[in-house]
C-alpha cells in the first residue's frame, strides 16, 4: 500500500529528531569521557610518531584545542570555527615542518579513538550502534575534511608568499651595456608576473636610462591573449619612456596569438633570437662590432 | 581621513571646477595607496577618478563623487551629477583607435580597467559606478 | 598656477608641475603656440616629470599642442613621463600618436638637434 505523504513526512520528521537526539547523546558521551579519549589519542599520536617537530606540552595543548573542536563541531553541525582554527593551527605549525600527512594523521587518529569508544559502549545493542554511526560517520569524514583542507590551502598560501618574496627580490632586467636593457623571460607568465616584469623594467629603464631594451621570449612557449596584450602595453610603456624596444626568441605559437590579438608584427621590432637582438641594439645605440682576428683573440683585451 | 582598515567607509567630495578634479584624484590616490594598492594601480585609479570628476565638471556643472572601501574589499568610485544625461551611452563606451574615442569621456579607458562597471545616464542625471580590487 | 616656459637657444622647455588642472594645461598650450609663433622656435619640450596622471584629456590637450606647434614648424617632445603613469596610460588606451617622446630633458635636447640635423 502507497505511503501517503503526510506519512513520508512524519517519519522524516521522526528520523531527523532520532539523529538530532543520538547526536546529543554522542556528544554528551565524548565530553563525558573527554578526559580519557583525549589522553588515549595522545598516546596514539605518540605511537604513529606524528607531530614529532612538537613538544609533549604543545601536543597536549593542541590535542585539547581540537579534540574540543570536534566536539563542537558535531555538536552545532557547523564547521567554520574549526575551519578557521584548522587555518590557525597550520599558520603556527607549518613553519615547524609538520607535514600534511601528519594533521591528516592526527583527526583520523581521533576519529578512531572515538569511533571505538562508541562500538565499546554500544556493543550490546547493535540497532542503536548503527544509528549512532549513521550519525557520527559523515560529521566526522566532514571534520577530517576540513581541517585537512584547511590545512593544504595555508600550505599553499605560504608557499605562494615565498615565491613571491623570491620574485621580488631577484632583478629579471640586466644591464648588458650602458642603456642597453636585456628582459629575458622564462617559463609560464601569469598576469601577476606579468605586471610585476613590466613594473620591473620600466623602472629599470628610468634607473638605468635605458635606451633600447631587448625583451628575450626564447623560453616562453606558448601564452594567451591577454599575456600577449600585456607584451604590447609593455613595448608601448616603454616607448613612452624614449626606449626602443627589440623583441626577440618570439615563438611560432606566441606570433600567432599576437596576430590573432591584432598587432600587426610588421610594425613590431622583433629578431629571431637573443643574440640578433643584441647586435641589432648595439647598432641602434652606435656601437661597432668590431670582429677579432687571431692576433687579437691571443691577447687580453683592453677595456 | 578615516583609517582604511575600517569597512564601509566613503569620502566624498563636491565637484565644481577644474580645482576639485584634481583634489580628488590626488586623494583617490591616497585612498588607494592606504588600501594597499599598488603604486601602478593607485595612478590607474587616480587617472579613472580624473576622467569621471571632468566629466561632472564639464557636462554637468557640478556633482558629487564617492570614494571608498566596499563590503568585498574593493575600492570604489561613484560619480553622480544632476546634468543633461549622455545622449548616446553606447557611443560613449565604444573605445577608438587612434582618437580618444568615447567622445572625449575617458569611458572606455575607466570601464577597460575597472572590475565592475555601470553607468546609469538620463535626462535627470547620470551616475557611475566602478570598483576595483587589489591585485 | 602659471607652468614657466624657459628659453635655451630656440628651444623652449615648459616644466610641468603635479598640480595641474585642466585649465592650467589649456592656458599652457595656448602659450607655447604663443611663443613659438612670436620667438624663432624650433623645438619645445615638455617636461612631464612631476605629472603624477595622465587622463584622456591631458593626452589629447599634448597631442593638440604638438600638433598646433607644428603646424608653426617647430618639434615637440615630451619628456619625463614616469613609469606608472606610462603604464597607467596604455592600461587605459591612452596614446600620444606620434608625438615623440624621451625620457629626460638631456635626451629630449639630444632628439631635437638630432633632428634639426637631419634636415
Amino acid at each position: 500500500m502507497p505511503e501517503s505523504d503526510s506519512n513520508k513526512r512524519r517519519q522524516r520528521t521522526s528520523r531527523d529528531e532520532n539523529a538530532t537526539t543520538l547526536l546529543t547523546e554522542l556528544v554528551a558521551h565524548l565530553r563525558e569521557y573527554r578526559t580519557d579519549l583525549r589522553q588515549e589519542w595522545a598516546q596514539r599520536i605518540t605511537k604513529a610518531r606524528l607531530l614529532t617537530a612538537m613538544t609533549e606540552e604543545e601536543v597536549f595543548t593542541e590535542a585539547t584545542a581540537v579534540y574540543d573542536q570536534y566536539v563542537e563541531a558535531l555538536e552545532t553541525g557547523t564547521f567554520e570555527a574549526l575551519q578557521a582554527y584548522a587555518r590557525n593551527l597550520s599558520e603556527r605549525i607549518i613553519p615547524r615542518g609538520v607535514e600534511t600527512d601528519e594533521v591528516v594523521g592526527i583527526v583520523l587518529l581521533l576519529r578512531d579513538v572515538l569511533a571505538r569508544s562508541l562500538f565499546a559502549k554500544y556493543q550490546h545493542d547493535f540497532s542503536t550502534l548503527n544509528r549512532i554511526l549513521d550519525a557520527y560517520e559523515p560529521a566526522a569524514n566532514r571534520i577530517a575534511n576540513t581541517v585537512a583542507v584547511g590545512f593544504v590551502q595555508e600550505r599553499e598560501r605560504i608557499i605562494r608568499e615565498q615565491q613571491e618574496a623570491i620574485r621580488e627580490l631577484s632583478t629579471p632586467v640586466l644591464q648588458v651595456r650602458e642603456r642597453l636593457l636585456i628582459l629575458p623571460i622564462i617559463g609560464a607568465i601569469d598576469p601577476h608576473r606579468a605586471r610585476q616584469l613590466t613594473e620591473q623594467l620600466l623602472h629599470g629603464i628610468r634607473a638605468t636610462r635605458g635606451k633600447v631594451v631587448v625583451i628575450d621570449l626564447t623560453g616562453v612557449a606558448a601564452v594567451d591573449s591577454s599575456i600577449a596584450n600585456h607584451l604590447v602595453q609593455t613595448v608601448e610603456a616603454s616607448r613612452l619612456l624614449g626606449a626602443t624596444v627589440i623583441v626577440t626568441g618570439l615563438s611560432p605559437a606566441i606570433a600567432q596569438t599576437l596576430v590573432n590579438i591584432g598587432v600587426d608584427l610588421g610594425k613590431m621590432n622583433t629578431v629571431g633570437d637573443l643574440q640578433g637582438g643584441i647586435e641589432q641594439a648595439e647598432r641602434l645605440l652606435g656601437y661597432k662590432v668590431v670582429p677579432t682576428t687571431q692576433e687579437d683573440a691571443a691577447t687580453p683585451a683592453s677595456h | 581621513m578615516k583609517q582604511a582598515e575600517d569597512n564601509n567607509f566613503s569620502i566624498s567630495a563636491q565637484i565644481t571646477c577644474a580645482e576639485d578634479v584634481v583634489v580628488a584624484r590626488q586623494r583617490g590616490r591616497t585612498l588607494a595607496r592606504a588600501m594597499g594598492f599598488s603604486p601602478s594601480d593607485a595612478t590607474l585609479i587616480a587617472a579613472a577618478i580624473s576622467e569621471l570628476a571632468r566629466n561632472i565638471v564639464r557636462y554637468a556643472d557640478r556633482g558629487e563623487l564617492l570614494l571608498g572601501k566596499s563590503e568585498d574589499g574593493m575600492l570604489f568610485v561613484i560619480a553622480r551629477d544632476n546634468g543633461p544625461g549622455i545622449a548616446d551611452v553606447e557611443a560613449a563606451l565604444r573605445p577608438g583607435w587612434s582618437t580618444s574615442g568615447g567622445l572625449g569621456m575617458g569611458l572606455p579607458g575607466v570601464k577597460r580597467i575597472s572590475d565592475y562597471f555601470e553607468i546609469v545616464s538620463n535626462a535627470h542625471g547620470t551616475t557611475v559606478t566602478m570598483r576595483k580590487r587589489k591585485r | 598656477m602659471a607652468v614657466p616656459i624657459l628659453k635655451q637657444g630656440d628651444v623652449l622647455i615648459a616644466s610641468i608641475q603635479s598640480a595641474l588642472t585642466d585649465v592650467d594645461l589649456v592656458a599652457l598650450r595656448d602659450a607655447l603656440v604663443e611663443q613659438v609663433a612670436s620667438h624663432r622656435t624650433r623645438g619645445v619640450i615638455v617636461d612631464v616629470t612631476a605629472l603624477d596622471v595622465m587622463d584622456s584629456f591631458a593626452s589629447r590637450t599634448l597631442r593638440d599642442l604638438a600638433h598646433m606647434i607644428r603646424l608653426r614648424g617647430a618639434r615637440t617632445v615630451i619628456v619625463g613621463i614616469q613609469p606608472d603613469v606610462a603604464f597607467a596610460m596604455v592600461q587605459l588606451g591612452l596614446t600620444l600618436e606620434n608625438i615623440p617622446t624621451a625620457l629626460d630633458l638631456e635626451e629630449g635636447l639630444a632628439f631635437l638637434s638630432a633632428v634639426r640635423h637631419a634636415r
